[in-house]
């Protein structure tokens, strides 16, 4: 019901028409901190309703107005609930936006199928650069001492992901997904983190096999796309959703505890379970509403990945603990 | 296990149809488990006290006396008392106290004895909350006249007199200056149970926003639902305009606020529902904790029917040793209770007052409540959702328009729109109508300019609220098939229907 | 074969005068239906309640109670009648909007409810069944409004047609407090007219019948403690009746019976009557479900709400295995209550013995409303109510008070100030008082009254004779219970008005009513000996008598 410009910023929908069930969207307007990558991300907007006169005290600009200075396309007046519910039923679809019906079903008999982009490739950063408490910093700045070094490789990371990671101490280097296990591990890292990201996991071979290149040498945390990506790297598969894990309601139980913890998600893949049979590899964690994989790990490579975003931006701050964890479990040299 | 439930006993303001609701749910509830419940309540206008709800029924007066006889004759393993409103928890509190449970050992369930007192009692609560570094406004316990008398020239004015252990806030107020303070302190510490008020920093004009809370005895916790006012701080929730889901607050801040909350029913160790509410300021991520009730109560009855989420069943369940992930969601029918639901709408709730019978009443609306009831409004728009509501209000007008403002010169206007009163939103909808800048209308009453909009649309005749559509409540936005025919009237092109 | 659908419509926001009450009768409708094989589904906009909860019906509309909505549920669900019986006011407005609109009102037509409603209509019909009722009219003018309360002598009562719960009706007594008083009851309800009666002062009745359009159950008579003056809705009500005799009981439920034939209801109806000079009056004939709806189901055993629904689908009471006349208690030597219908003919003469005593009270809510006045009149103020039941009179009255939050504050005395008329009133209550241990306070003139008894009574100053006055002695503590009946020309905030309110202020019970303290008096051995009263589950009431096992 909150979140539309951390979900628009969100490299993890690149490519994608998004809509939102809640209706009134744009309450609170535009504002200049709570952004999670440098631009607008992705290609379409749906809403029923989009607020013209916001009210927040950050608020800097309307939603359409900022939507228009990002060139992106929006529709509002539509029923959202409907094309939910369509959604629900029929899956995922191609879809387009305009206002001649003729032109969007040529529009869309051209397109190339979304599981077909390298989306990853267009939202990765081309170049490496460090996270400081400020933000984006060069490669050359100075690390400062006392934190871990952490290796991201960017499949399309949310800002809020770099920011959690600097509070829970370490000192984020952020390398393109094209990296390879040994760029990776010329950067001395104590710990890397697999990044989420839009698409299909099953495309990315290369960042696989620097994944393949890194287990057992390097502690690994995974988020979201970070989870898929684990657990191809172990020889598990993955599988396409009907509809996705969206939103920030979902309840997640860590079966080693038994408790249960309100996600933020954004998902269209999912792990097969019954695939890490013999890997090495055990699932940890559910999803209490579907049952699927939530979070895998390996204990004998320290490597473990979440399905769900603990940074959340937008939604819950309930699995915020995760970053101080890893940190932590890096520290420990466990 | 056999339970004793107790029941909120007559309605009165502050304690309404919503605890028939509950107690009703919660019976039904823990009769699903396998117990046995008795009850006792007073009201016979209700659904609980009808043969069947209860295995075993007592249409007694609510009082120590009548209670302890039942306890005696009856000898329940356990007693529930969070879903009797005010009452029922006042009742447990004194049973504890005069030893009676402990004689007939009689455990108590859900929400501890401890927390509760920790919640209710404003110096243990202050102290809890300085200790998990929540803000709580500054203030000040008074047990004596003397220690009134003696903080009346250190206290910021306005300030606001709250007395402990009282019903929707009795005898409570907002004094400008030494006088009033001295007469409404003194008045809150005779109606206090305890003899007990706080006086505290006004906070008048901050957002008030309140999040329904659960927590179960392994330590899960879910918000159902979080509700803003759209009266600012200063009036009673009860006698509040209150949107649900918040409406102005952005990611951000909403997970600021339901953090807060989340970590203080783990601090207090909440089994079962509760209500926080928080004071926002508007220009900044500053809150304050004002309240905590920790029971089910006049808002999760609201939460409840404005998310499709049945807080008290839960509750009640929670009681009796379920976790959240062993309940299931009844109106989806597929999930579980362990989640948060998602509005796909917007839900206007307005008070209902008794001015029409009281015309002598004072109509200014401050901290102790004084509607008698409310209506509910679901809608896709909040400016179809407050038309709604209005016109199903059932008072003098049906829309906008009162006939009580258009005479008033801008003075007596001005003024109208300052003053809470039960007839503010109309005050407000002149003074929109003649053109008032949003501006001028917020700085005087402190409404919220994303309000004031919506209102000015409505009245510009912006906005198609006349529905030709059904659509569903389901807890899930359409995220999954639900089971449940509950169902709001909108302007849509779609109408939902259960699938048989 | 697809269910028949009937919307049975809610009341809407909970409001003095229409209470919990109705929602409790809507859901009872609801689940009847339901178990009759019809697919029940509900409208209300209340979020507070049972039948706003999404399991209670077969499918819920959380949509405001008005026709336009109503009527768009109606062509959605394609229903096949509306139940508008149950709702209170607010849905029983909706009848004739509906009826218009072509759909088909169950239970009781809107033509019916006109007859009921409608001044003269009532009258007409009152008159064919020579059924007395206070005289009056409804006029459409001060002027004329003037003329009918000189042809029927003052006090009137003057009150605006087609409004619940007693707005804007008052107790006249004098040509200039007319006038005063005419524009507030005309603009309550606009174009319509204003009701002007004889007002009889006597004692109040009241039933909730079923009938099957020929033949009508009365489930019990009800007897207000208050006399007519106070709002039903305020009054506390007895049952079975305490002090109206076995001729009169049986002429009320003579007119109930030929009432209910003649507006052919099928459901529920509520009849207030008014007994005076060993006559009874008809007051007012309500064609729906009211407010003791509940009490009376939960205290006489049958399922009321139930029967009506079942009569308002087509069944007949003979089929339900019921006949006309007045259902009585029997002593039950099982839990599940007993009881046999005296026929009306031998009302008068049958063994009518109770087998139980219950009090509804009403409970206020005047500590949350600043400057409202504490004092009962006709219009209703009481916001809830609370039932107190046992073997006897006395220990049902106990419990009624002490529930409904009457009780004596403390060890302090009871302080008696009462208008001249009830001064032998005050003599019998001071009595009870003193007997039981208490001292009596009271001001200049009810103390001589009390005093020429030979009873003790400390004397305290009146408001205006300055200080230590009446007002001290409520503040500083020394009173337990105040007894205040006003005088009948008292003004809006008098000194008076001022002693209830710290009353209010301070929680120390205030009765005005002298009725109510009379009452007080009679169960006062209970007050000073509680362990008197019994502590059962409902059903074990019924017995008529404590089991021991």
């Amino acid at each position: 019901m909150t979140g539309y410009q951390e979900i628009l910023t969100d490299p993890s929908y690149a490519g994608q028409i998004v809509t939102l069930t809640y209706p009134l969207v744009g309450n609170y307007g535009i504002n200049d901190d709570d952004l999670e990558s440098d631009r607008v991300q992705p290609t379409g907007f749906v809403v029923r309703e989009a607020c013209d006169a916001p009210s927040n005290w950050r608020s800097v600009n309307t939603l359409d107005g900022w939507m228009g200075e990002m060139g992106i396309t929006g529709i509002q007046g539509i029923d959202t609930r409907s094309l939910t519910k369509r959604i629900r039923s029929g899956g995922v679809t191609m879809g387009a936006i305009g206002d001649d019906l003729d032109e969007l079903h040529h529009v869309l008999e051209q397109a190339k199928a979304y599981d077909e982009t390298d989306f990853v490739g267009k939202v990765s950063t081309k170049a490496p650069y460090k996270w400081g408490a400020t933000g984006k910093e060069s490669v050359e700045s100075p690390d400062p001492e006392n934190r871990v070094r952490l290796v991201v490789i960017d499949c399309g990371l949310k800002f809020n992901i770099l920011r959690r990671f600097w509070r829970a101490g370490s000192r984020p280097i952020v390398l393109p997904c094209t990296v390879t296990a040994e760029e990776v591990l010329a950067w001395r890292p104590d710990g890397v983190l697999l990044s989420p990201g839009p698409g299909d996991p099953r495309r990315l071979e290369g960042v696989v096999s620097t994944v393949q290149g890194l287990l057992g040498k390097v502690p690994i945390f995974g988020i979201c796309l970070g989870n898929q990506l684990l657990c191809h790297a172990v020889g598990g598969e993955t599988y396409k959703l009907k509809f996705g894990h969206r939103g920030s309601n979902h309840p997640v139980q860590d079966l080693r505890t038994g408790k249960v913890t309100i996600t933020s998600q954004n998902h269209g893949y999912a792990v097969d379970a019954a695939s890490l049979k013999g890997t090495g590899a055990e699932v940890t964690q559910l999803n209490l509403n579907d049952g699927t994989v939530e979070g895998i790990s390996i204990p004998d490579a320290r490597a473990s990945s979440i399905q769900y975003h603990p940074e959340a931006a937008p939604g819950p701050w309930d699995s915020r603990p995760y970053f101080d964890e890893f940190i932590a479990q890096i520290r420990s040299g466990k | 296990m056999k339970v004793l439930v107790i029941g909120s006993g007559p309605i009165v303001i502050g304690q309404a149809a919503e605890f028939d609701y509950a107690g009703t749910q919660a019976c039904k509830s823990l009769k699903e488990e396998g117990h046995e419940v008795v009850l006792i309540n007073s009201n016979p206008a209700t659904i609980m006290t009808d043969p069947g709800v209860a295995d075993r029924l007592y249409i007694e007066p609510l009082n120590v006396d009548f209670c302890e006889r039942v306890i005696a004759r009856e000898r329940p393993d356990a007693l529930l008392p969070t879903l009797g409103g005010q009452t029922g928890l006042n009742l447990a509190t004194q049973l504890s106290d005069e030893g009676i449970l402990e004689k007939y050992n009689v455990r108590l369930l859900g929400t501890p004895l401890t927390a509760i007192r920790k919640a209710e009692d404003r110096e243990q609560f202050r102290s809890l909350m300085r200790e998990i570094k929540e803000p709580v406004p500054e203030s000040w316990i008074i047990q004596t006249e003397d220690e009134l008398q003696a903080i009346l020239d250190i206290v910021p004015y306005p300030c606001i007199i709250r007395p402990a252990y009282t019903l929707g806030g009795t005898g409570g107020g907002i004094a400008d200056n030494k006088e009033t303070l001295w007469e409404t302190g003194r008045k809150g510490l005779k109606l206090s149970m305890r003899s007990q008020i706080m006086v505290e920093r006004s906070l008048l004009g901050w957002k008030e926003v309140e999040y329904e809370v659960i927590r179960d005895n392994k330590g899960n916790t879910i918000t159902v639902c979080n509700m803003e006012n759209l009266d600012p701080m200063g009036v009673h929730t009860g006698d509040s305009i209150v949107v649900a889901p918040s409406q102005t607050l952005s990611d951000l801040e909403y997970h600021i606020l339901r953090t807060a909350s989340l970590k203080i029913i783990n601090a207090l160790g909440i089994e079962g529902g509760c209500n926080v509410q928080l004071a926002v300021n508007p220009e900044s991520f500053d809150y304050y904790i004002i309240e905590v009730n920790p029971r089910v109560s006049r808002s999760s009855a609201l939460a409840s029917k404005a998310t499709g989420y049945p807080i008290a069943r839960v509750a009640a369940k929670i009681a009796v040793g379920l976790t959240l992930d062993q309940i299931e969601n009844q109106v989806t029918g597929t999930t579980k209770a362990c989640f948060e639901p998602a509005l796909d709408y917007c839900v206007v709730k307005l008070p209902r007052f008794p001015f029409d019978k009281f015309a002598s009443g004072d109509r200014t609306l401050f901290t102790q409540m004084k509607a008698t009831g409310e209506v509910m409004a679901i809608d896709r728009s909040f400016e179809a959702a407050l038309v709604k509501a209005l016109r199903g209000l059932e008072v003098k007008t049906k829309d906008l328009s009162h006939p009580k403002f258009p005479p008033m010169d801008d003075e007596e206007l001005a003024l109208a729109v300052k003053i809470p009163t039960d007839e503010r939103l109309w005050a407000v909808a002149e003074a929109l109508r003649r053109g008032w800048t949003i501006q001028r209308v917020n700085g005087l009453s402190r409404i919220d300019p994303w309000f004031l909009h919506k209102i000015m649309k409505i009245l510009n005749g912006e906005v198609e609220t006349s529905p030709t559509a059904y659509k569903m409540v389901d807890t899930c936005a359409g995220e999954f098939e639900s089971a449940t025919p509950y169902y709001y009237a909108t302007n849509e092109i779609e109408s939902d229907f259960v699938s048989s | 074969m697809a269910k028949d659908t009937v919307l049975v419509l809610g009341s809407g926001p909970i409001r003095i005068g229409q209470g919990i009450e109705f929602d409790y009768s809507c859901v009872h409708c609801v689940w009847t239906l339901r178990e009759m094989g019809y697919r029940a589904i509900i409208l209300n906009n209340n979020p507070e309640t049972v039948s706003t909860d999404f399991d209670t019906g077969d499918a819920l509309y959380f949509e405001p109670v008005t026709l336009p909505d109503a009527l768009r549920i109606i062509e959605h669900e394609g229903v096949s009648g509306v139940v508008c019986q149950f709702g209170g006011q607010t849905a029983i407005n909706l009848a004739e909007g509906l009826t218009k609109a072509g759909v088909k009102v169950l239970g009781v037509s809107a033509e019916s409810i006109a007859r009921a409603e409608d001044r003269e209509q009532f009258e007409a019909l009152l008159e064919s069944m020579s059924i007395a009722r206070p005289v009056g009219s409804a006029v459409r003018s001060l002027e004329e409004a003037v003329q009918v309360a000189e042809k029927v002598g003052y006090p009137v009562l003057v009150r605006p047609s087609f409004v619940l719960g007693g707005r804007a009706m008052e107790i006249v007594y004098s040509e200039s407090h007319l006038r005063s008083f005419y524009s507030e009851a005309e603009s309550a309800n606009p174009g319509q007219p204003v009701l002007v009666d004889q007002y009889l002062l006597g004692k109040e009745a009241e039933v909730d019948v079923i009938s099957d359009g020929v033949d009508t159950l009365v489930p019990g008579i009800m007897e207000h403690i208050e006399r007519a003056g106070v709002h039903s809705g305020d009054s506390m009500a007895t049952y079975p009746p305490f002090s109206i005799s076995q001729d009169l009981q049986a002429e009320m439920v003579r007119s109930a019976c030929e009432i209910a034939k003649a507006l052919e209801v099928k459901g529920l109806m509520n009849i207030q009557f008014v007994i005076k000079d060993y006559k009874v009056y008809v007051l007012e004939v309500n064609p729906r479900a009211s407010r003791t709806v509940p009490y009376l189901s939960k205290v006489t055993g049958i399922p009321m709400v139930e029967l009506a629904s079942k009569c308002m689908m087509g069944m007949t009471l003979a089929e339900l295995g019921y006949t006309s006349g007045l259902w009585t208690l029997d002593p039950s030597e099982t839990e599940a209550p007993k009881g046999h219908v005296v026929p009306v003919d031998e009302v008068a003469t049958a063994n009518l013995e109770p087998v139980l005593h219950a009090v509804k009270a009403p409970v206020f809510s005047f500590q949350k409303l600043a400057k409202v006045e504490a004092l009962l009149g006709p219009e209703m103020k009481s916001t809830g109510e609370i039932l107190g039941i046992d073997f006897t009179f006395e220990e049902a009255l106990y419990k009624a008070f002490v529930a409904s939050g009457i009780n004596f504050k403390g060890d302090g005395g009871v302080l008696i100030t009462v208008r001249k008329e009830d001064k032998d009133a005050a003599v019998t209550i001071a009595r009870s008082v003193v007997a039981g241990g208490r001292e009596v306070i009271a001001t200049e003139g009810t103390a001589a009254a009390i005093q020429a008894a030979g009873l003790p009574c400390r004397v305290v100053k009146k408001i205006q004779e300055g200080s230590p006055s009446i007002l001290d002695a409520i503040l500083g503590g020394e009173v337990s219970l105040a007894i205040n009946s006003p005088s009948l020309d008292e003004q809006a905030g008098s000194h008076a008005a001022r002693v209830r309110r710290a009353c209010i202020e301070i929680g120390v019970p205030c009765i005005t009513s002298i009725d109510t303290a009379l009452a007080i008096a009679r169960a006062l051995d209970v007050f000073e000996n509680p362990q008197r009263s019994h502590c059962l589950r409902l059903e074990e009431y019924f017995r008529g008598c404590v089991v021991t096992s």
